[in-house]
């Protein structure tokens, strides 16, 4: 699904990432691991079009969208979530969603604000796709309520309803249980796994181990800008070098 | 679901009872000089929206909208005046044209953001309107330019401020409508979104370059029909209406109105043509308290008007609960 | 007068109002290195800096120097006043509420100096007599070499300051990064307040020496304010040399321009200077590396 492949990444004189490749399978969940300051962050930001890498290239399903910028990604179906979530704050629960739909519809400045009937029909379908994602996270209640006043667990399901309802192939979540407490973790979990049963390939890149071996089915461990060790939860788990990683830091 | 479409509806009430009142205030008026002072509040309330478009709902900065104002003005001027065309044909013309001008100096100016945005947007209107002054044998240059026909519409000529104030509020009301819409659509969550996240919006599609210089062009568009108003209800034009001051009274309004409130374009315009009357008694200070103005509402009713008022009546409310039931 | 004499003249009073906007332009730079504000409010401490020595010359009728002094004082105060009760208040402002609240500022300020002093323009006598000293082809007023001094030496001095003080590099960590400055001790609030100090002072210096030449009047700011931002982008918002060559770039051009091609235009040739490299160039036309100033 997605191929990342020699990565490097410079800011200046520092290296963030040297020479990273992986691939991340379809249809399944593979987690980004590391220390702080292993580079997971500046990874995602690469492939995700937001950096553009000093060398390397990323593919998507074979094509190459090195240096694609992220709207055009979206359209190719990769999303992704945000760290510190980046919600439309002033806009509703609902309409947060509709903006995931953006690239679903078609109507422009002036069937928009002469409602003609196709655009009226449209704005009808996305409200009818956004309830169904704010269904599938389970925040149909909030839909009215202003996205930036949610509580931050609420914050980060809306942000993953925006992002579903792109309907994409491959989601990439930026530490998707950051800031939740262990109720709304298991929560998540269980939402990962029914995003990845929906046909979605899942990437996160997460601190939580417990969270990481419990869903993930392949793990990539990144460490001081390389990659250290690739594999299954238990290879990973029981592999020297990422035990000494790890220690080391702690 | 039921609760969106409701506020639709609530939009549609809104928008019914706002017409309404407009249409019926000239009665109050009696055909006074506060008539007058209004049809200039509709001018200014149609530059105001077409600026919270770019400014409130997509958040970039304009400091130089005064020149779509004046280059609609002085263009419709020129067609009409010099060249005899049609004013109607002509308004229609220019705004075309001004909208194409806005979206190919879209793209560069746009690229820019802040502060940046500001000066950059600031240069491009003074350059305009150093035009104005300097192209004297094309716009008669700082002692203006004169003989502009009035509209008009089957046999009407717009020749009065009580025919004017329809025309302009006719024109006005439309827009408003349709920014409403536009606001509350794909396109205009797409704007709030840039403004809220730009990179958020990004990654969910939007494409963030081209939604703004569209934006751009659309409110430039209004613009430049708003100044091809003036010029025919004035009937004579200089450069010093289209200036830098302009431009920030511009941007005052909608700050002061409050950014993205379609309805608070119309408080600020209203407020910020009206105050210059209301202080004609202290003649030179008006310029003091625009200043004052500005710092005030910026610090401490960011919301503006349209925002600001209600919170402060909550809050005054609340506390003289708080009050009496203390003394109780 | 041939061609080359004319030239050579265009040159010389292009590079003395260029060593205004520079001077301007340093100030504006200063304020936005420390804060990542763009100062609308700059032009004003020019205007004031002028009017003041007006004031304390013909009113109070103290000595040039002292009137000097004391209009710089003045303008500095002000222009402190104006950080600590408008920019100080807004910490986590947006870049629009900025601008807008020094546009405010901006506004304010010339209402109550119009108010106070009236619309009338003023002459402030020039420094040391008008007999003009020949150089070479051209001629050149003793004002224009008080000009080139005063900038020298300011821009001299705040080099020193900013390379050889602890408050001069204290405020060059600010500007590099204020909340790991903050982390190692530094006062950012002092620094912030010392960069509106700083610029008013040297605006009001601008607006003084180039006084006696051009006459003052309470709406003299705006432009020279933009012109002086026009010579800071130039300059790629250096507080040193290179807003100092966008100065001296502009005045000359715009100096050749209005003598060559035509005076009425000669405003526009800064703001198309600026969106020009805005558009092209956002760094400055110095800087080195492709880091996007937005």
């Amino acid at each position: 699904m997605l191929e990342v492949q020699g990565i490097t990444q410079r800011f200046g004189g520092v290296t963030a990432l040297e020479d990273v490749s992986f691939r991340v399978a379809a249809g399944a969940i593979t987690g980004i691991i590391g220390p702080n300051g292993a580079g997971k962050t500046t990874l995602f930001n690469i492939v995700t079009g937001i950096y553009t890498p000093t060398s390397g290239t990323v593919h998507l399903q074979g094509k190459n969208v090195s240096r694609f910028a992220p709207e055009r990604l979206a359209s190719l179906g990769m999303v992704r979530t945000f760290q510190n979530i980046e919600l439309f704050g002033r806009m509703t629960v609902l309409e947060n969603v509709m903006v995931g739909l953006h690239t679903k519809g078609k109507s422009g400045i002036l069937a928009s604000s002469l409602r003609l009937p196709w655009q009226v029909a449209e704005e009808r379908r996305f409200r009818e796709r956004a309830y169904h994602w704010l269904e599938f996270t389970g925040i149909t209640d909030l839909a009215d309520h202003e996205a930036g006043s949610l509580p931050f667990g609420k914050g980060r399901l809306l942000e993953i309803a925006r992002a579903m309802a792109l309907e994409p192939k491959v989601i990439l979540m930026d530490e998707p249980a950051a800031g939740l407490n262990s109720r709304e973790t298991l929560e998540l979990a269980r939402l990962i796994q029914k995003i990845r049963e929906s046909g979605v390939t899942v990437a996160l890149v997460e601190h939580d181990m417990e969270l990481v071996m419990d869903i993930c089915d392949a793990i990539v461990v990144l460490n001081l800008g390389r990659k250290l060790a690739q594999g299954t939860p238990r290879e990973i788990q029981e592999n020297p070098e990422v035990i000494s990683a790890y220690l080391g830091e702690g | 679901m039921t609760k969106s479409r409701s506020f639709l509806k609530h939009e549609m009430v809104k928008f019914i009872l706002f017409t309404i009142l407009i249409l019926f205030l000239p009665l109050a008026f009696k055909g006074g000089y506060l008539l007058n002072v209004f049809v200039f509040v509709g001018i200014h309330t149609l530059l105001a929206v077409a600026l919270n478009l770019l400014l409130g709902y997509a958040g970039q900065i304009s400091l130089g909208h005064a020149a779509f104002f004046g280059l609609g003005a002085y263009a419709s001027g020129i067609l009409t005046a010099t060249h005899g065309q049609n004013p109607w044909l002509a308004m229609a013309v220019v705004a075309a044209a001004v909208g194409t001008l806005a979206f190919i100096i879209g793209f560069p100016i746009l690229k820019l953001k802040g502060h940046y945005l500001a000066m950059a947007t600031l240069g491009f209107g003074i350059i305009v309107y150093i035009a104005f002054n300097e192209a004297v044998e094309l716009t008669g240059g700082p002692s203006g330019f004169s003989g502009i026909p009035n509209l008009s519409l089957g046999g009407v000529s717009f020749d009065t401020d009580f025919k004017n104030y329809y025309l302009i509020w006719g024109m006005t009301l439309v827009t408003i409508l349709l920014s409403l819409n536009l606001v509350n659509s794909r396109i205009g969550r797409g704007l709030r979104a840039i403004h809220d996240s730009e990179v958020a919006a990004r990654v969910m599609g939007v494409n963030v370059r081209f939604l703004k210089v569209q934006i751009f062009a659309l409110s430039a568009v209004i613009s430049s029909i708003a100044g091809s108003l003036y010029a025919h209800t004035m009937t004579f034009v200089s450069p010093t209406s289209f200036g830098f001051n302009f431009s920030v009274e511009l941007v005052t309004m909608v700050i002061i109105g409050g950014l993205g409130s379609i309805y608070g374009s119309f408080l600020g315009a209203a407020l910020l043509t009206l105050l210059p009357e209301i202080l004609r008694a202290f003649q030179d200070y008006d310029i003091v308290v625009y200043g004052l103005l500005l710092i005030f509402m910026t610090m401490f009713m960011p919301g503006g008007l349209v925002r600001g008022i209600p919170a402060l009546v909550g809050r005054i409310v609340m506390r003289s609960g708080a009050g009496s039931k203390a003394d109780a | 007068m041939h061609i080359g004499q004319q030239i050579a003249q265009y040159l010389l009073s292009g590079l003395s109002t260029g060593a205004i906007y520079a001077l301007i332009g340093v100030g504006f730079a200063i304020i936005h290195n420390a804060t990542g504000i763009i100062n609308f409010a700059q032009g004003e401490f020019v205007m004031l800096g002028g009017m003041f020595t007006v004031f304390f010359l013909t009113v109070l009728n103290l000595p040039l120097l002292v009137s000097v002094i004391l209009a710089i004082a003045a303008a500095t105060i002000v222009g402190v006043a104006f950080e600590r009760l408008a920019i100080r208040p807004m910490k986590n402002a947006s870049p629009i509420s900025l601008v807008i609240i020094t546009i405010g500022g901006s506004i304010l300020i010339r209402g109550i100096a119009m108010l106070v002093w009236g619309k009338d323009t003023h002459a402030i006598e020039t420094f040391s007599g008008n007999e003009p000293i020949q150089l070479g082809e051209a001629t050149i007023l003793p004002q224009h070499l008080w000009i080139f001094a005063v900038t020298t030496v300011v821009i001299i001095c705040s080099k020193l300051y900013f390379n050889y003080t602890i408050s001069g590099k204290a405020m060059r960590a600010c500007a590099y990064n204020s909340r790991a400055a903050g982390l190692v001790g530094i006062d950012v609030r002092r620094m912030v307040l010392f960069s509106f100090a700083i610029s008013s002072a040297m605006g009001s210096m601008a607006g003084i020496i180039i006084a006696p030449l051009t006459m003052t009047s309470y709406d003299v700011g705006v432009m020279l304010g933009l012109k002086g931002f026009c010579a800071a982008i130039i300059g790629g918002m250096s507080s040193g040399l290179g807003t100092v060559f966008g100065g001296v770039i502009l005045g000359i051009l715009e100096s050749l321009g209005a003598g060559i091609f035509s005076s009425g235009y000669k405003d526009a040739i800064a703001f198309i200077i600026l969106l020009i490299i805005l558009f092209i160039r956002p760094q400055g036309l110095f800087a080195k590396g492709d880091t996007e100033r937005v």
